[in-house]
């Protein structure tokens, strides 16, 4: 005899047990420790905090650690626990051409005032695994290594980077008017930075909340959508001006206190792409923009969020929409990994009900098919 | 994080009340305009999208301390995500739970609505993966939107007509639309059909909530709801052949249970609640009375028997 299926309270609770014990692992092999994931898996941690949208090295290392290496997991994690969190205050706008760049290169330029600097990159590595690796090992790391821009430079006739570093597509090619000025709205009270996370998304939509999005989309996702630009799907022409990574100071202007104080620093990784010239009869050619801004280190994502970026401004210059990377709707609606990961995944939950629903129905047009003769009273049924 | 400061470090209910106060302005506007949609900033709750996290933030917003709640999924109170979520109100509202139907002051679900009749004073709130009605058959939002504006709800019938034209009947089972209040087409939540009489004129106050799509949307106390049907092919619900193995009832919704690989299975009432009560011969009587006025179904069971 059947008894109804219970226990699920119990089986939640030992589930729970068993996958704290997978998390750890063997007993004898040591515990991760918070600030190994932090110093060592410190692009995972980049990842975590930009799409987790919370700039919190330890808490994402801590979510990383608990997610067991998954990072849209921990990505979770981080989201579950910023939305918890109060609003104490708005920062003033980060100025990125103040910047303490850890690493700069444009590929427009061969040569710009600041210089080239490659800083900590895998471009030009040769991705052979280095198998020393394979066992603790700090021998290599005992020459220090130049941290100091002169270094790490590309050329070495630019005037040292001291003496700033402007932005190429702001400061040179503005310069000629060569490219589309970024307008900024004239009275921020009235049109303030859109927040998604505090109002709900209605389209059509603005720049800033598409960029808001496209900052904490799936990485994966708009790398996917940017190299569809790149093939022909929405082609832009896109031009790396510049990639920039390091640190930047937050500053917060209390009313109060009528002047900003620093309240500390965020690795960010700026990309601007320099995209095809248009013009039309009333305005002269220009180069037009892409922009990608993340936390942390990952150009693959600044990159690709800028080409999606310029993809998505079809609207505003008047170009047809013809491709997905284009589509506002398609493209935020399906960008975030927690809303995604969860909606694919929740149909493993049960769902007895519908599938009986549906069950009794094909059962029933299967009967129907079989037996012409009911099939027709049913008809005759359906026609009375 | 011990279970116990996690509880403690949070909010009653979890959300913080400005959140609370947002949702409950989208709730009063729902509840103004039944069945609109009314767009919310939902929050990331701990629990993932698809998991209910539209319902959840709807109960946490309207429970208070004095309410005693009941979580269901799939009709029954024992299935693993209805105890989480009933575990995660324990845990975070401090809040009497319960099984019975008729003790519960609120009750979330996902898939079913209970079989007992619901009163007054009684909240539901509705899990609900897509709030839109007419998103499989256009899929942008601000095409949607003013589809709905408009009352442009041809495109809906033509659908259900070519159901009809191919099949023989309207081959939706479960999320099948209804028009709230005679005037928006509303997405019951994928219950089943079968469920969807207990909707019109219900005394309890049904709520929706959407999390992934950030969408909240009610039917209040007493209003129309009507599933939508054609004059000469008019809205049936289903019918089993076989009554339900453990309390016997011939008029509940089953769920098919298979007993080996030969081909034996059983049904029982999804309703694990309202199962239990006839089994220990607890059942109000106001139920079969209910049950009864869902006239739709006679014609149907008459129709099956034929």
């Amino acid at each position: 005899m059947y008894v109804a299926v219970k226990g699920g309270e119990k089986a939640i609770k030992n589930a729970h047990r068993l996958l704290a014990e997978k998390r750890r692992g063997p007993k004898e092999i040591p515990e991760l420790s918070i600030t190994q994931i932090k110093e060592q898996l410190s692009l995972s941690v980049s990842r975590v905090m930009a799409e987790g949208s919370l700039f919190d090295e330890d808490l994402a290392a801590l979510a990383i650690k608990q997610a067991r290496g998954d990072l849209i997991e921990a990505i979770f994690l981080i989201r579950a626990y910023r939305t918890t969190l109060p609003r104490l205050a708005y920062s003033l706008p980060i100025r990125t051409d103040k910047m303490n760049v850890e690493r700069r290169v444009s590929a427009t330029y061969k040569d710009l005032p600041g210089g080239q600097i490659l800083g900590p990159t895998f471009d030009y590595t040769h991705r052979l695994l280095d198998f020393d690796l394979m066992e603790a090992s700090d021998d290599d790391l005992s020459e220090e290594v130049s941290t100091d821009a002169e270094g790490l430079k590309t050329e070495k006739t630019t005037q040292p980077s001291d003496t700033g570093m402007p932005r190429v597509l702001g400061g040179l090619l503005n310069n000629e008017g060569l490219i589309q000025a970024e307008t900024l709205p004239e009275n921020e009270e009235e049109h303030p930075v859109g927040d998604l996370t505090r109002e709900p998304l209605e389209f059509p939509v603005d720049r800033d909340q598409r960029l808001q999005n496209l900052a904490r989309g799936d990485e994966g996702f708009i790398l996917s959508l940017g190299y569809s630009t790149q093939r022909g799907y929405a082609r832009n022409h896109a031009f790396v001006g510049e990639i920039r990574l390091g640190t930047v100071s937050i500053e917060i202007q209390p009313p109060e206190l009528g002047f900003a104080i620093d309240i500390g620093d965020l690795e960010i990784t700026e990309c601007e792409t320099v995209n095809q010239f248009q013009g039309s009869k009333t305005e002269p050619p220009q180069f037009t923009r892409g922009y990608g801004l993340v936390f942390g280190q990952n150009e693959r994502k600044a990159i690709s969020m800028a080409l999606v970026d310029r993809a998505l401004r079809a609207k505003e210059m008047g170009e047809d929409i013809v491709a997905p990377a284009q589509d506002e709707e398609f493209v935020m609606s399906h960008s975030d990994n927690i809303q995604a990961t969860g909606f694919v995944e929740h149909i493993k939950l049960p769902h007895y009900v519908d599938f009986q629903a549906e069950l009794g129905l094909v059962r029933r047009m299967r009967e129907e098919q079989q037996t012409p003769s009911t099939q027709q009273s049913q008809t005759q049924q359906a026609a009375e | 994080m011990s279970q116990s400061t996690t509880a403690s470090s949070y909010n009653y209910a979890y959300l913080d009340e400005q959140t609370k106060r947002m949702i409950r302005r989208a709730l009063l506007k729902a509840v103004a305009i039944p069945g609109y949609q009314v767009p919310f900033a939902g929050r990331e709750m701990p629990m993932p999208y698809g998991w209910g996290t539209g319902g959840v933030q709807v109960t946490a917003t309207v429970i208070g301390p004095s309410d005693t709640l009941k979580v269901i999924d799939q009709g029954s109170d024992d299935t693993t995500n209805a105890v989480s979520i009933r575990q995660f109100f324990e845990k975070t509202a401090d809040i009497d739970t319960t099984e019975k139907t008729k003790d519960a002051t609120v009750i979330q679900t996902r898939h079913r609505i209970p079989e007992e009749t619901l009163t007054e004073g009684q909240i539901l709130v509705y899990q609900v993966p897509i709030p839109e009605p007419l998103r499989f058959l256009e899929p942008r939002e601000t095409e949607t939107r003013k589809m709905h504006a408009l009352e442009e709800y041809g495109l809906m019938h033509v659908k259900l007509y070519e159901d009809i034209s191919r099949h023989g009947h309207i081959a939706t089972t479960y999320a099948y639309p209804v028009k709230v209040n005679g005037r928006y087409v509303m997405d019951p939540s994928p219950t089943p059909k079968f469920d969807n009489p207990k909707m019109d004129n219900c005394a309890a106050l049904q709520l929706f909530g959407a999390g992934r799509e950030k969408r909240i949307y009610a039917i209040p106390p007493y209003t129309k709801v009507q599933s939508l049907d054609f004059e000469d092919h008019p809205f049936e619900i289903q019918s089993w052949d076989q009554d339900c193995a453990l309390c016997g009832s011939t008029d509940s919704f089953l769920d098919e249970v298979i007993l080996d690989d030969k081909g034996n299975r059983m049904f029982v009432c999804s309703d694990s609640d309202y199962c239990q009560s006839r089994q220990d011969g607890s059942m109000p009587s106001s139920v079969e009375h209910t049950l009864s006025q869902a006239s739709q179904m006679q014609s149907v069971n008459s129709e099956a028997s034929k």
